[in-house]
């Protein structure tokens, strides 16, 4: 291009709207498809969870709670897909139903951690100073516990129960967060629109939520998918333990517990899918994680 | 500039310093230096001027400008705006001051917040300092801004990836015009586009600055561009200012030796005179800001230095009416070669600084 082409160009630049080529949601979608195939399989696995836990009411074909003695410790056959338990429940209607109190716990844990994280690690890389060392040593004691016996220390002090679990796992969660999302915070703070938008005397609230968060959000996605599959094992976790989901309400960590102990040889199935559908879940989740940081990741992102 | 009864300048800096902590240890850190970004620095603009402040990198000159924006709080020093000490100012009247005093940054890839669209961006400075609340007439504003400052108006729903590096430092002038500012900090505002650009931008801020009686501070490397654009240059040198005088009197009659020096560094477009041109850079590197040299921070590298330059700070002496110098050798010996001292009423509105 000619300087005097260039000029034109800087002055009265033409506004075309057919020269921009606009990829549709199909044409993004089918091109993840193809490159991340275990990434699908992750996506499918949680599309499916997704519909099982909110259509459980129509999908379990037995009420999850509801015993029926004359059918205890049943093997899988045409009435009981996947048998029944010590207390003559339904497995199948039980996971189905397992899966909508992981859905709760883990979705709600991962949003409420990831958003407070997100916040106060933006706020704590903007104002910085004793604000950001006193917020950081606070994260530090808070992640010096492991994920799971920090979670435990909670349930012990609240008690157990869906809500309770919930702030147990989103306690844990935040301090991980709030630590990965503040360095990228760090980053964007030194960019000058930053302090364009304090020249312009912006409010301080304004600068964290409408020009530092938006710009650290391609990290904190990726996180919130991996926080998710933590959430989600760390409810199986405590369930398992007993500190979680109290019977007969249906979790998977409950129904393993109860399975694992005493019937793992006499009646495998008991423990055997709860443990299979955890697994999957997280696995599925994990994948899906990955593969959508690589896509959106602009520098393995190739054209 | 024409006549009026002397006012107040509409910024004055005293004594601004600018120290950063250097400091060292992890859990009980100590400071064990500063680097002394911004050490003294005295200067006046009046109003609808333009003041130049040029230096080599490091200088200082970016911290100055930040300071007086108030994004960086000064170690020393006052900042005076139309007679107000912004460093005393409380919350609401700092909002306030906001309004009138606004900024161009150099980088106009990294100025924008890119997930904003360009008229939100232009808005957004509008309807938080509820100039115009109706969302309408702020719509019109922001392309009547875009107008102003070239841009073609339907720019408004785009991203700033979407443009170029000219268009985009356009949508940062329209931008810091968007509240109708008296001042304007432009913090190498032309230094990072092409030359062909710099020259429709370098345009455009004057024809701003004579449509809106707007006030600069213009700071810059590119000594051609202050040139064209400065009523009067002040030259920094780690940290202080060395020299300061009308444009063409600093540009044809350089006094210090260190401006002498950064003028001479400026090629020749001519390859033939380039090549014939004698050049002496200065001895030696830019000393560290954390340990700068006593006395004339110069006197290192100065080739008048004389042994009592280590000692002694040199204060800014009006050598020649406006002209004013931080050497306490130089006298008004180098004779001008190319103009005699009759340009000195060139601009009778200049005062000291």
């Amino acid at each position: 291009m000619t300087i005097v082409a260039r000029e034109r160009a800087a002055v009265s630049p033409p506004v075309e709207e057919g020269a921009e080529r606009k990829r549709s949601v199909l044409d993004v979608g089918w091109q993840f498809v193809r490159r991340q195939p275990l990434g699908t399989f992750g996506l499918v696995i949680v599309l499916i969870m997704f519909t099982t836990g909110c259509l459980a009411d129509w999908i379990a074909p037995f009420d999850p709670e509801e015993n029926d003695f004359s059918a205890m410790m049943q093997a899988p056959s045409w009435v009981h897909l996947l048998g029944t338990d010590q207390m003559g429940r339904d497995i199948f209607s039980r996971l189905v139903f397992g899966a909508r109190t992981a859905l709760i716990v883990g979705f709600t844990a991962a949003l409420v951690g990831g958003f407070l994280g997100l916040v106060l690690g933006v706020a704590s890389a903007y104002f910085g100073g004793w604000f950001d060392l006193v917020f950081q040593r606070v994260l530090d004691v808070l992640m010096a516990f492991p994920l799971i016996i920090l979670a435990l220390a909670v349930v012990a002090v609240f008690g157990t129960g869906v809500i309770n679990v919930i702030i147990a796992i989103t306690i844990p969660l935040f301090p991980r967060c709030g630590r990965i999302v503040r360095a990228s915070a760090l980053a964007v703070r030194e960019i000058p629109y930053v302090d364009a938008a304090r020249a312009l005397g912006f409010s301080h609230a304004r600068i964290v939520l409408r020009h530092m968060m938006p710009n650290v959000l391609a990290p904190f996605l990726i996180l919130l998918s991996a926080f998710v599959g933590q959430a989600i094992l760390a409810e199986a976790s405590l369930s398992y333990l007993g500190l979680g989901v109290q019977e007969p309400v249906p979790a998977w960590g409950l129904m393993l517990q109860g399975g694992a102990e005493e019937y793992a040889t006499t009646a495998p199935w008991i423990a055997v899918f709860p443990g299979l559908a955890i697994m999957l879940t997280v696995l599925g989740i994990s994948l899906f994680g990955d593969a959508l940081r690589d896509a959106l990741d602009p520098k393995l992102r190739t054209r | 500039m024409n006549g009026v009864p002397p006012q107040p300048p509409l910024l004055e800096v005293r004594g601004l310093a600018m120290h950063f902590p250097v400091s060292e240890g992890v859990l009980f850190s100590r400071r064990i230096g500063a680097v002394k970004a911004v050490d003294g620095v005295d200067f006046s603009i009046e109003r609808g001027e333009t003041l130049g402040l040029v230096g080599e990198s490091g200088c200082g000159k970016t911290t100055t400008g930040r300071c007086i924006l108030r994004l960086e709080k000064p170690t020393a020093g006052e900042v005076l705006f139309d007679g107000r000490d912004i460093g005393r100012m409380e919350r609401e009247e700092l909002t306030a001051l906001r309004r009138r005093m606004q900024v161009i940054f150099q980088d106009p890839y990294s100025s924008l917040n890119p997930r904003m669209k360009v008229g939100d961006i232009i808005a957004e400075p509008i309807k938080v300092h509820s100039v115009q609340p109706n969302a309408r007439r702020r719509r019109e504003r922001v392309r009547e801004l875009l107008a102003v400052c070239g841009l073609d108006p339907k720019f408004a729903d785009r991203y700033p990836h979407e443009m170029s590096g000219g268009q985009r430092q356009r949508v940062g002038i329209a931008r810091a015009l968007a509240l109708d500012p008296e001042f304007i900090v432009c913090d190498e505002a032309v230094s990072a586009l092409d030359v062909s650009i710099q020259a429709q931008v370098v345009n455009l801020l004057e024809d701003l600055r004579g449509r809106f009686g707007l006030t600069y501070l213009f700071i810059a490397h590119d000594l051609s561009v202050v040139r064209h654009l400065c009523q009067r240059v002040a030259v920094m040198y780690l940290g202080r200012i060395v020299e300061m005088a009308a444009s063409d009197e600093l540009f044809d009659n350089p006094l210090h030796p260190y401006t002498q020096a950064l003028l001479s560094a400026v090629p020749v477009p001519d390859p033939r005179i380039e090549a014939r041109r004698e050049f002496r850079p200065p001895k030696g590197e830019v000393p560290s800001p954390i340990n700068p040299p006593s006395g004339c921070v110069f006197h290192p590298r100065c080739p008048i230095a004389v042994e009592s330059c280590q000692d002694r700070r040199p204060a800014l002496r009006e050598l020649r009416p406006g002209h004013w110098v931080a050497c306490s050798e130089v006298s008004c010996h180098p004779e001008p070669q190319a103009r005699d001292l009759s340009m000195n009423a060139k601009d009778p509105s200049l005062r000291s600084g």
